[in-house]
């Protein structure tokens, strides 16, 4: 029986894949760049770039959730974490994200209830077992967890549980990838494009890179033979000079997306501009929540003043979530830059540039 | 961040489902995926199941590859979207 996993990993279709793009890819630079964390992490951790001809370059954009949220979203977390009977709950890679000046694992030391929850359901649970408490969320994350914190907020909102809030800064691909591509930075031949978000939202959401950029773009799975495979569609496109969306993913991913969880995120959240760290503020790259559902906004039900918000002047996370750098050209990078011990956000997530590359520095041949 | 793991669903009760990876049983809201069944493979991400995986799909696109010999041979791969 299929298990969709192991199947992804046959060593026999992996040489047959990466056969087939030796012998087609063209004698000239290819700049492919994957945009989501959890592909970033497969390239790594299956040393692909190894496999692939010299000419083809995997750029890692701005992919890694944690490492995109703004420093003030941090700070205004830890102030939320420094009030009276709050209780925080948050996914486990946001405790050590560095904000101006602490994390929110300072913030728990010095006596903040912060907990690592593995859904936004576990805190609405938390909140009803704890009903002298407020409980806040951290709603962060691309399409993928979107919809999860707003049916956690629809729930809130259809069970009257009025000491659940979230505090979010989700953010959506698009208009991210269309401003790295606006700024003109980079050369880009192909985007690898996120296998998960595009379950929610449909790969018709890339159709304007295609169109209007000229540049491929492949849905892409998470396993080796997926990434080869869309990598390997992605260079056909480009030697047969064609633009156009493709899903590589399709035993996941459907035309159109999922539908019930589209519908949910649109009932609970409106699109916003949003900060970005190392693109600075993108229109229309946000959510937030809706008037409607505003008593289980955070934002709006506490008023925390914080003082204004001073990145790491050191650190070059911005110029690796553009593709510009790569984490060894940072002076910071292994030094005092570590993952037990992070100064940017990209080192914080395993998922961030930064973080694989130290994980793999040995298959990477990067010194320190 | 956005990761979601394949697994079996083994127990439904309205809308939560007990889905097992590798002899762990986890927990999965079903409010995107309502029509799923006992037996389906699902991919969970943050406790919601997102998306249900085709088998068929997934076999048939495996199978392709052990035969593909030239590059003509790799249509089967471009699905139009």
């Amino acid at each position: 029986m299929i298990k969709f996993i192991d199947e992804y990993r046959a060593p026999e279709l992996i040489n047959q894949v990466t056969a087939r793009i030796r012998a087609i890819t063209p004698a000239r630079p290819i700049n492919l760049m994957e945009v989501c964390g959890g592909h970033t992490i497969t390239i790594f951790k299956f040393g692909l770039k190894k496999l692939l001809p010299e000419n083809i370059n995997l750029i890692s954009g701005p992919g890694c959730p944690v490492c995109v949220t703004a420093t003030e979203f941090i700070d205004r977390a830890i102030a939320l974490a420094k009030l009276p009977d709050v209780i925080i709950t948050t996914f486990g890679d946001m405790l050590r994200v560095p904000g101006s000046r602490a994390s929110l694992l300072t913030a728990m030391a010095e006596g903040g209830d912060v907990r690592i929850c593995y859904s936004p359901m576990d805190a609405l649970e938390i909140a009803v077992n704890n009903p002298a408490k407020e409980v806040v969320f951290l709603g962060i994350g691309f399409e993928t967890t979107a919809p999860t914190t707003a049916a956690a907020v629809l729930a809130a909102a259809g069970n009257s549980i009025a000491n659940f809030s979230a505090l979010t800064t989700h953010k959506t691909m698009p208009m991210a990838m269309k401003t790295l591509l606006d700024a003109g930075e980079i050369d880009l031949h192909g985007f690898i494009c996120p296998g998960h978000v595009t379950t929610i939202t449909g790969p018709e959401i890339y159709q304007f890179i295609a169109d209007d950029y000229k540049i491929p773009c492949v849905v892409a799975g998470f396993e080796p033979l997926d990434m080869l495979t869309a990598i390997y569609m992605l260079v056909k496109q480009i030697a047969e000079s064609r633009a156009e969306v493709e899903n590589q993913y399709c035993r996941a991913v459907k035309p159109g997306g999922n539908r019930p969880a589209r519908t949910i995120m649109a009932e609970v959240f409106e699109a916003c501009d949003s900060i970005w760290r190392g693109l600075g503020n993108i229109p229309a790259s946000g959510l937030r929540i809706r008037d409607k559902y505003r008593d289980w906004d955070a934002g709006r039900k506490f008023k925390v003043g914080i003082p204004p918000s001073r990145p790491n002047p050191g650190c070059i996370c911005g110029a690796v979530m553009r593709g510009v750098k790569i984490p060894p050209d940072c002076r910071l990078f292994g030094k005092t830059c570590t993952p037990e011990s992070p100064e940017g956000a990209c080192m914080v997530s395993a998922e961030g540039a930064c973080a694989t590359y130290f994980a793999y520095r040995k298959i990477e041949d990067c010194e320190l | 961040m956005c990761l979601a793991v394949p697994m079996r669903i083994v127990a439904i009760d309205a809308n939560r489902a007990k889905a097992e990876v590798g002899g762990v049983l986890y927990n999965a809201n079903l409010d995107f995926l309502p029509d799923a069944r006992i037996g389906d493979y699902i991919i969970v991400h943050a406790g919601f199941a997102l998306e249900k995986l085709d088998e068929a799909v997934a076999l048939e696109n495996l199978a392709a590859w052990q035969e593909v010999t030239d590059d003509a041979q790799t249509n089967h791969l471009r699905r139009p979207v």
